[in-house]
């Protein structure tokens, strides 16, 4: 303010109006700046509410992003069942007592099913009234039943207390703790009818809710309560797998070679150059690239990990290539001048000690690379990974689809019970991302050196 | 023996080798007086051994993977009878790959036609005697590898240079994987597009105003017999793109200021990775976010104040994909602004400007192509971007400005073209490659042009 005051004085001599503001030492360029500054300061004011105003907003999109995902996601965990007296005599199943295992498995489970309903309901008839009180639990109850039975072949002339699933919509109700007593309240697709049953069953404490391990062990189907999402999981641990053993050997060779022994000429450049032009390519040229090359021309099979691992590495390579370069350039020289001063081969030295100092580096950015293959879905729909996969994939050429495209399957169903199915298969994904990059948060904490 | 089996049991071979390889090493130096009489250490005879063993025979399965099919095939297709050949290839073709289906499915026997049944006994016979060929040959290239390595091992045998030869020569192969990746891209996209304009006019395809796909796949069949305008797609991309820049340039720019000019360090490292987590969710995630939560909350919206909002809309679709690239653009210009030199705003203050001022009247000029180049790789990355508009965007390739009607891109069109099972020569699947080709060109062009910017400008200020 001192030096102000200097320059003021000598630039402008003083004069009568200038004595009255003397005080504040002002001259006119002063006094301008006087009188601008409380629009400045607002102004200064104003833009950092501007930029606070921007972070709020895009954190705050994060979090009603995960929110809503979340709070649509959260009833998919349980599942609700209707408990059923079944009676499994030899007669009903029409199957012989001591029936193979062969033979049980295709005895009548749908019949048995059916005549349970009946008989917990018995003054209903007429076929309408029939099909609607058989509406109330899923359609796969017989195959549950079947696969019991199976397993435990004693069971044949006994009969059982057996917890089936709900159908979709019972089941949400009941999920959502839905007064049955008073239906008018109720916004459902069932009918009344229905409800006066389920409300039956409720009274009786037929129906209960669960944690859905069904989510967890099946495949996909079409029937909401029964899809699950380990085929899904079972197809992006294969195809992750590919992608691993192939882009991380590659990458850090790579690596390696352009950072520690590439020669400074046009081959060289034209590499690097290609490798930051592929990281930026959109990951659906590398499907149609998948599409053409791997299944159209090396005859690979369709919708399998394989294809899709190979077309993932990739579209990782650049992303696992630049961070190891990064790692590798971080190694200080003076690492390498000493391996080779006791007499290492210039392999030697980037084998034995500067490899092994970048390596917590590396493996950070390729956990971060393969965090961003299993989130991945346009290139594997371009391979046809977006088949309807009941079975759990046992190897790397079964047909399979990995998470996020069961995820983008899902939201295409035209049944409400998918939304929560979805935003549940959305969870576990975003689950497995976390952990992965907790992971490589945690390597690069404990193991990063600073020079 | 599976395929895998006999990588396997080369393996196996190779690991055998490279303990023979160092014993005979140590031999070799105990005859010679002592190991300093070794040129190499002994386990680089030893990967020496390994390497002798099991590359020629991964290279004689590999080369046997890539022949194998070609001779069967010609081998089977000399003895389907004449009659089908007379008929032309596409029936030879068809009569092979019935073939083929049969012996998949594995039930010889039960092959009704006779003809048939002689010729999917004399394929299994082939494949039978090639995987036996197969076995030998590369047992007999591992071996004989490995004898004559461990022959060559001698104190004076300079094993460390020829490993090392080999180990550079893969570290070499592993960077040109790059080129090669590239290659396959362009040569992939631009063969089937350059046969789609073959059938469809390129300019038709660059200036037509209507699409609409669908073609007959018989010729007594009533459909449109197809057009391949892709100007609809241009627009609806650029549409949304255009709205997603919209969302993301002043979300982003203003974060980055924030943050790079303003935040402490605490605040910094705190939001910092809150917002890159913006980046790594699955843009699956964004997509159904757009279409089951935004959508119908703007056409909600909409209905209120008395607009007609398409359950499709480009807004609800560019607005998430904003969302999304946001944590893009503001990392990219988080570094940019932190890089132009701290004189510079000193120099500003010293004039007595304030913070605001500075930022806008001296860092933001400066770092001016720097942030271009962002918000450019942004763009690009906007137009590529797919899921999102799979799920969100419509089907209808409509020419349109409104940002509340439906509109289709590039990218939606390609998956719609692709997804299912259609034969592949025909137009409808060969315009997703060429639709592919001029989203690879436009992004590369921009993504050259932005590194290439965003590259001169680091070096401005270095």
């Amino acid at each position: 303010m001192s030096a102000d005051k200097v320059t003021d004085a000598a630039a402008v001599p003083p004069n009568k109006e200038n004595k009255e503001n003397k005080v504040s030492g002002g001259s006119l360029a002063t006094e301008l700046v006087r009188a601008s500054l409380a629009r400045r300061y607002a102004a200064e004011r104003r833009f950092r509410w501007y930029g606070i105003f921007a972070i709020a907003a895009s954190l705050s999109f994060l979090v009603f992003l995960l929110a809503s995902i979340t709070i649509k996601g959260l009833p998919a965990f349980s599942q609700s069942f209707v408990n059923l007296e079944v009676d499994l005599s030899a007669d009903a199943l029409g199957v012989a007592l001591d029936a193979p295992a062969d033979e049980l498995r295709r005895a009548n489970y749908a019949g048995v099913v059916k005549a349970a309903m009946r008989e917990r309901f018995p003054n209903v008839d007429g076929r309408s009234e029939k099909k609607a009180l058989y509406g109330l639990i899923s359609t796969g109850a017989d195959y549950l039943i079947a696969k019991r039975v199976v397993a435990n072949p004693e069971l044949v002339g006994q009969k059982i207390s057996f917890w089936v699933p709900a159908d979709d919509e019972l089941g949400a109700l009941v999920k959502r703790d839905a007064d049955f007593s008073q239906p008018e309240t109720l916004v459902t697709r069932m009918s009344d009818q229905q409800l006066a049953w389920a409300a039956e069953l409720e009274a009786d404490g037929d129906l209960e809710v669960r944690f859905n391990t069904t989510f967890f062990t099946n495949g996909d189907s079409r029937e909401p309560e029964l899809a699950g999402i380990r085929a899904a999981l079972a197809g992006s641990a294969f195809t992750l797998l590919i992608t691993f053993v192939l882009s991380f050997p590659i990458a850090v060779a790579a690596a390696i070679y352009l950072e520690e022994f590439a020669p400074q000429n046009r081959w060289t450049d034209l590499v690097e150059v290609n490798i930051n032009n592929l990281a930026a390519v959109p990951s659906i040229v590398f499907g149609l690239l998948g599409l053409a090359v791997f299944i159209n021309f090396f005859h690979l099979p369709r919708s399998a990990p394989i294809v899709g691992g190979i077309v993932l590495s990739l579209m990782t390579l650049p992303t696992i290539i630049i961070s190891s370069r990064a790692s590798l350039k971080s190694v200080p020289p003076s690492i390498r001048e000493a391996a080779r001063g006791i007499g290492a081969s210039p392999l030697q030295v980037v084998f034995h000690h500067v490899l092994p100092l970048a390596m917590p580096g590396i493996l950070t950015g390729t956990i971060i690379g393969l965090a961003q293959a299993l989130g991945e879905t346009a290139p594997l729909l371009m391979i046809g990974m977006v088949a309807f996969i009941v079975d759990v994939p046992q190897s790397i050429t079964d047909a399979a689809t990995v998470l996020p495209v069961q995820v983008y399957l899902w939201a295409d169903s035209p049944e409400r019970a998918f939304i929560e199915k979805t935003s549940a298969a959305i969870m576990v994904l975003l689950a497995f991302l976390i952990v992965m990059n907790a992971v490589a948060v945690m390597l690069r904490k404990r193991f990063e050196r600073r020079w | 023996m599976s395929i895998a089996t006999l990588i396997l049991v080369v393996l196996a071979l190779a690991a055998a080798g490279f303990a023979r390889g160092r014993q005979l090493a140590y031999r070799a130096a105990d005859d010679a007086g002592g190991i300093r009489a070794l040129h190499s250490l002994p386990s680089h005879y030893g990967m020496m051994v390994a390497m002798w063993c099991a590359l020629p025979a991964l290279a004689v399965v590999i080369g046997w993977q890539l022949i194998q099919p070609l001779v069967v095939t010609s081998l089977i297709e000399s003895s389907i009878p004449e009659s089908v050949h007379s008929a032309g290839q596409k029936s030879v073709e068809l009569y092979r790959n019935n073939i083929d289906n049969l012996v998949e499915a594995g039930d010889i026997a039960g092959i009704a036609d006779e003809q048939k049944r002689s010729i999917a006994q004399r394929l299994i016979g082939l494949q039978d005697i090639a995987r036996a060929a197969l076995v030998v040959l590369a047992l007999a290239a591992a071996i004989a590898g490995a004898i004559v390595a461990t022959r060559r091992i001698r104190p004076d045998f300079k094993a460390r240079t020829s490993v090392e030869r080999v180990v550079r020569f893969f570290l070499v192969s592993c960077a040109s994987i790059a080129i090669l990746t590239t290659l396959g891209i362009v040569l992939s996209v631009l063969f089937e597009a350059l046969r789609f304009f073959q059938q469809v006019g390129f300019l038709d395809f660059v200036t037509g105003t209507t699409w609409s796909p669908q073609t007959a796949i018989r010729a007594d069949q009533i459909g449109s017999s197809g057009s391949f305008g892709a100007v609809p797609l241009f627009v609806g991309t650029l549409l949304i793109s255009f709205i997603a820049m919209i969302v993301a340039v002043p979300f982003g720019l203003m974060s980055a200021i924030y943050l790079a000019e303003y935040a402490s360090r605490r605040v910094r490292n705190v939001v910092k990775p809150l917002l890159e987590i913006l980046a790594g969710i699955p843009t699956v995630v964004y997509g159904f976010f757009a279409a089951l939560t935004v959508a119908p909350a703007l056409r909600e919206f909409g209905s209120h104040i008395g607009l007609s909002v398409s359950s499709e809309s480009a807004l609800a679709a560019g607005t998430v994909m904003g969302i999304m690239i946001i944590p893009f653009v503001s990392s990219l210009s988080d570094d940019v602004i932190t890089a132009v030199p701290q004189a510079m705003r000193d120099g500003s203050y010293g004039l007595g400007a304030t913070k605001s001022e500075t930022v806008r009247k001296v860092v933001i000029p400066a770092a001016l192509p720097g942030i271009v180049g962002g918000i450019l790789l942004a763009v690009s990355r906007a137009i590529g971007e797919t899921m999102i508009v799979v799920m969100a965007a419509g089907l209808a390739a409509k020419m349109t400005a409104n940002p509340l009607d439906a509109v289709t891109t590039v990218t939606v069109q390609i998956v719609t073209l692709l997804t299912g099972d259609q034969e592949f020569d025909s137009a409808k699947t060969l315009a997703a490659f060429a639709l592919g080709l001029m989203l690879f060109v436009v992004t590369l062009c921009l993504n050259v042009v932005a590194l290439q910017v965003v590259r001169r400008y680091r070096e401005q200020y270095e």
